[in-house]
C-alpha cells in the first residue's frame, strides 16, 4: 500500500508561494490534497482561514491573492472584474487544473461568475458566497465606502462577540498598508456601477456546471434576495441560507458552511 | 496684487442642526431641505454681489463646482458665468474650476469654456480640478480613475482648443471620431488655465511644468508658503523662474471698524463654513483611489476631518484674515511676503453671512485694502516682477 495519500491527507498545513502568471506575480496559498478547489477571496483580501483547513482534508485548496491585493502585484492592465476573470482563465491554464470546484466570496464570487460565463471547461462546479455581480432592484444595501473601519465590521458580521473581536483585530497598525491596498483595488473594481456588471445577468444562463449559492441569512451587503436572483439566472442552481450569519458565512458559521459545501459537492459527485 | 471675489454660493438658509445630525452637508444631506424660493433669491443675491465686486474694482470674480451639497449651489457653474459675462463689465470671470473627471464627455467643457470666452470677449479663466472626494460618491465616478481621467480630459480639451479640427481622439477613457468644437476660444491660444488644489505635490509639479497658475485652497499660511515654494522649485527644475502672478492664495477676508467688531461679526458665519458646511467623514472626503495610499495614510493618521475649529484658530493659523483695516493690511502684506503670491482669491461672503454684511465687507475691502495693494509685489524674496 502507498503511504503517500495518508500522509497528504494529514498534511493540511498550507504553503505560501509566489507564482507568475503572464508576467504578473501573485501570492498563492495552497494546502491539502484531493480534487482542486479554487477559492477566490472577497475585497478584504486573502488568508488561510479555518474553513479552508476543514476543506483541505478532502481537497487541494488553492487560494490565490488577486492581482492588486496584499502581496500580489498591481499590474497596469487591472481595471475591472472582467480583467480578473480572464486572468484566472490564464491561471487555470498555467496550473493545468482540471475538474476544479470554483468557490468565490463577494467580489471573488463576481470574478468566479464572470469566469464561468466565459469558459467552464476546467470547472467541476461553481459556488458563490454572498456574491456581487448583479443588481436586484429595490433591495437596500449598505454603502461600504461611506463606513468607517469599525462600522464596516459591524455591517459585515452578525454575531456581536465576533464583531468586537474583529474590531480589535482590525486596529493592528501593521495591517494598514494591506487594508488600504485592498480597499483601493476593490474600489477601482466595483465603484461604478456599484458592485455589478449590468450585462452579466444576460449571460449567467451559459453556466453549465452544477452551481450552488451559499448566503448568510443576515447579509447586509448583498442581502439574501441576491441568492434567489442568482438562482433564477443560473440554470439548475441551488440555494443554502446559513442562519446567524452576515456577509461571510464561511467565516462566521464555518461548520454549517463546510457542511453545505461538502454536501453539495458530494451530491453532484454521486449524480455524476 | 490682484483681488478676485471668490464665491462659494452656499445655501446659507440650510438648517445647521440638520446638517450636524446628518454628519455632513454633502451627498447624504437630503435636498428636501432645499427651498427653491429661497434658493432663487440666493442666486440673485450672489450674482448681484459679483456685479458689485466688478463695480468696486475687484480684478475678477470666481465661481466653482461642487455637487449635491448645501456647501455650494454651483453643480454647474456655466449658467452663472454666462449671466455674468453680460453684467460684469471689466473683471475677469474665473471658474475654479470645472471638475474634469466627473464628466463622461470632456468636450462639453471645452465647448462651454469657449462659449464663455467668446461671450466675455476674452475674460474667462479656465480652472481645471478633479473635484473633492465627496464628488465621486455623489456623481458615481470611480475615484480609482480620477487621475487618469483628469489627465486625459485636460489633454483633450487643450488639443480641442489649439489644433484645427476635425481630428480623431482615441484615449483610454474618452473616444471621439470628430473633435471639432465650434466656437473656438476667444483668447489665443486658449483661456489661461488655473489649477486649484489642496496641495498635492504631483499637482503642484505638473502645474509648474505647464506654467499654469496654481491656487492653494483653504490652508494655513505656513502651508500655503510651503506649497508656493514647491511650485517655484519645480518651475526652476523646469527651466524658468515662476512669477508671483502664477500663485494665487484662496482666502477669506472680513473687515470692520475694529478687530473686536470684525471678529464678533464674522465668527458664527465663518465657523458655520468650516465646521458645518465643510464637515464630512474621512470616508466621504477621501474615497479609496482618490489619493495614493501614502497620502491616505498620512491623512488618516492626522485625523484632519471632523475637528471643530474656532475663528481664533483660523485667524491664528492664517487661514483667514479678520480685523480692522489696519490689521488686515498688515497681515495681508506679511502673508504676501511670506508666501510670494500676487493674487488673492477672497471670499467676501462665507457660510451664513447675510447680504448686508457681505456688501459692507466688500465695500470696506475695496476702499481700505485694495488701493494699498494695487501695485504691491511680494517683497524680501527673489520673486520675478509681474509680467
Amino acid at each position: 500500500m502507498r503511504i503517500l495519500p495518508r500522509r497528504v491527507f494529514l498534511m493540511t498545513e498550507p504553503a505560501t508561494t509566489k507564482i507568475t502568471v503572464r508576467g504578473c506575480n501573485i501570492a498563492l496559498i495552497r494546502g491539502g490534497a484531493g480534487r482542486p478547489l479554487l477559492f477566490l477571496h472577497a475585497g478584504g483580501g486573502a488568508g488561510w482561514l479555518p474553513f479552508m483547513a476543514d476543506l483541505a482534508a478532502r481537497h487541494d485548496v488553492i487560494v490565490p491573492e488577486h492581482p492588486g491585493f496584499g502581496g500580489s502585484d498591481t499590474p497596469d492592465w487591472l481595471d475591472n472584474i472582467q480583467d480578473l476573470a480572464r486572468f484566472y482563465l490564464d491561471f487555470l491554464d498555467q496550473l493545468d487544473l482540471r475538474n476544479v470546484d470554483l468557490v468565490g466570496s463577494s467580489l471573488g464570487g463576481w470574478i468566479a461568475a464572470e469566469l464561468a460565463v466565459r469558459n467552464t471547461q476546467r470547472l467541476n462546479s461553481l459556488t458563490l458566497i454572498g456574491s456581487a455581480g448583479i443588481h436586484v432592484p429595490g433591495v437596500p444595501q449598505v454603502d461600504t465606502f461611506l463606513l468607517s473601519d469599525e462600522q464596516l465590521i459591524r455591517n459585515l458580521f452578525d454575531d456581536p462577540k465576533r464583531i468586537e473581536a474583529m474590531i480589535a483585530e482590525a486596529k493592528r497598525p501593521e495591517l494598514e498598508d494591506v487594508i488600504l491596498k485592498n480597499r483601493t483595488t476593490t474600489a477601482k473594481l466595483v465603484w461604478q456601477p456599484r458592485s455589478y456588471d449590468p450585462h452579466l445577468h444576460k449571460w449567467l444562463r451559459r453556466i453549465d456546471v452544477p452551481a450552488h449559492l451559499i448566503w448568510g441569512a443576515n447579509d447586509k451587503l448583498f442581502p439574501r434576495d441576491y441568492a434567489f436572483a442568482f438562482q433564477k439566472l443560473i440554470p439548475g442552481s441551488g440555494v443554502t441560507i446559513i442562519p446567524d450569519s452576515g456577509h461571510l458565512p464561511h467565516i462566521e458559521q464555518r461548520q454549517a458552511f463546510v457542511t453545505a459545501l461538502e454536501g453539495f459537492l458530494e451530491k453532484k459527485r454521486a449524480a455524476a | 496684487m490682484k483681488f478676485f471675489n471668490f464665491h462659494l454660493m452656499p445655501y446659507r438658509h440650510a438648517d445647521l442642526d440638520a446638517i450636524e445630525k446628518n454628519g455632513s452637508a454633502w451627498v447624504t444631506y437630503s435636498n428636501r431641505d432645499y427651498d427653491p424660493k429661497k434658493g432663487a433669491e440666493l442666486y440673485h443675491e450672489y450674482l448681484d454681489q459679483m456685479e458689485l465686486a466688478d463695480r468696486l474694482g475687484f480684478d475678477g470674480v470666481c465661481l466653482n463646482e461642487h455637487h449635491q451639497t448645501a456647501y455650494g449651489m454651483m453643480p454647474t457653474p456655466g449658467p452663472l458665468a454666462g449671466a455674468l459675462t453680460r453684467s460684469v463689465k471689466k473683471a475677469k470671470i474665473a471658474i475654479l474650476g470645472r471638475a474634469l473627471p466627473l464628466v463622461n464627455n470632456p468636450l462639453v467643457i471645452a465647448e462651454e469654456y469657449a462659449m464663455l470666452d467668446n461671450l466675455s470677449r476674452g475674460r474667462i479663466i479656465a480652472g481645471f480640478v478633479r473635484g473633492i472626494g465627496a464628488e465621486y460618491h455623489a456623481m458615481g465616478i470611480n475615484p480609482g480613475f480620477s487621475q487618469e481621467r483628469f489627465s486625459e480630459a485636460h489633454d483633450l480639451i487643450i488639443r480641442a482648443w489649439t489644433e484645427p479640427g476635425p481630428f480623431q481622439y482615441a484615449g483610454k477613457h474618452y473616444h471621439f471620431n470628430y473633435v471639432n468644437p465650434w466656437p473656438r476660444p476667444y483668447q489665443m491660444p486658449h483661456p489661461p488655465v488655473w489649477i486649484p488644489s489642496q496641495g498635492s505635490s504631483s499637482t503642484i509639479k505638473w502645474a509648474a511644468q505647464m506654467r499654469y497658475t496654481y491656487a492653494q485652497t483653504l490652508s494655513p499660511i505656513a502651508v500655503v508658503a510651503r506649497m508656493f515654494q514647491m511650485y517655484r522649485d519645480e518651475a526652476e527644475k523646469a527651466g524658468y523662474q515662476a512669477s508671483p502672478d502664477q500663485l494665487a492664495w484662496s482666502n477669506t477676508i472680513y473687515v470692520a471698524e475694529t478687530d473686536e467688531k470684525a471678529m464678533r461679526e464674522a465668527r458664527p458665519h465663518l465657523e458655520a463654513l468650516v465646521n458645518t458646511f465643510l464637515k464630512m467623514p474621512t470616508e466621504m472626503l477621501l474615497p479609496p483611489g482618490y489619493t495614493n495610499i501614502e497620502s491616505l495614510k498620512r491623512i488618516r493618521a492626522a485625523k484632519i476631518t471632523g475637528k471643530p475649529q474656532t475663528l481664533d484658530d483660523l485667524v491664528r493659523n492664517g487661514v483667514v484674515i479678520v480685523g480692522s483695516p489696519n490689521t488686515v493690511r498688515e497681515k495681508l502684506a506679511e502673508y504676501q511676503d511670506l508666501a510670494g503670491f500676487n493674487t488673492s482669491l477672497t471670499k467676501t461672503q462665507f457660510g451664513t453671512l447675510p447680504d448686508d454684511m457681505t456688501r459692507a465687507n466688500m465695500h470696506a475691502i475695496a476702499e481700505e485694502i485694495l488701493p494699498h495693494f494695487r501695485n504691491r509685489l511680494p517683497q524680501g524674496k527673489k520673486q520675478a516682477a509681474a509680467e
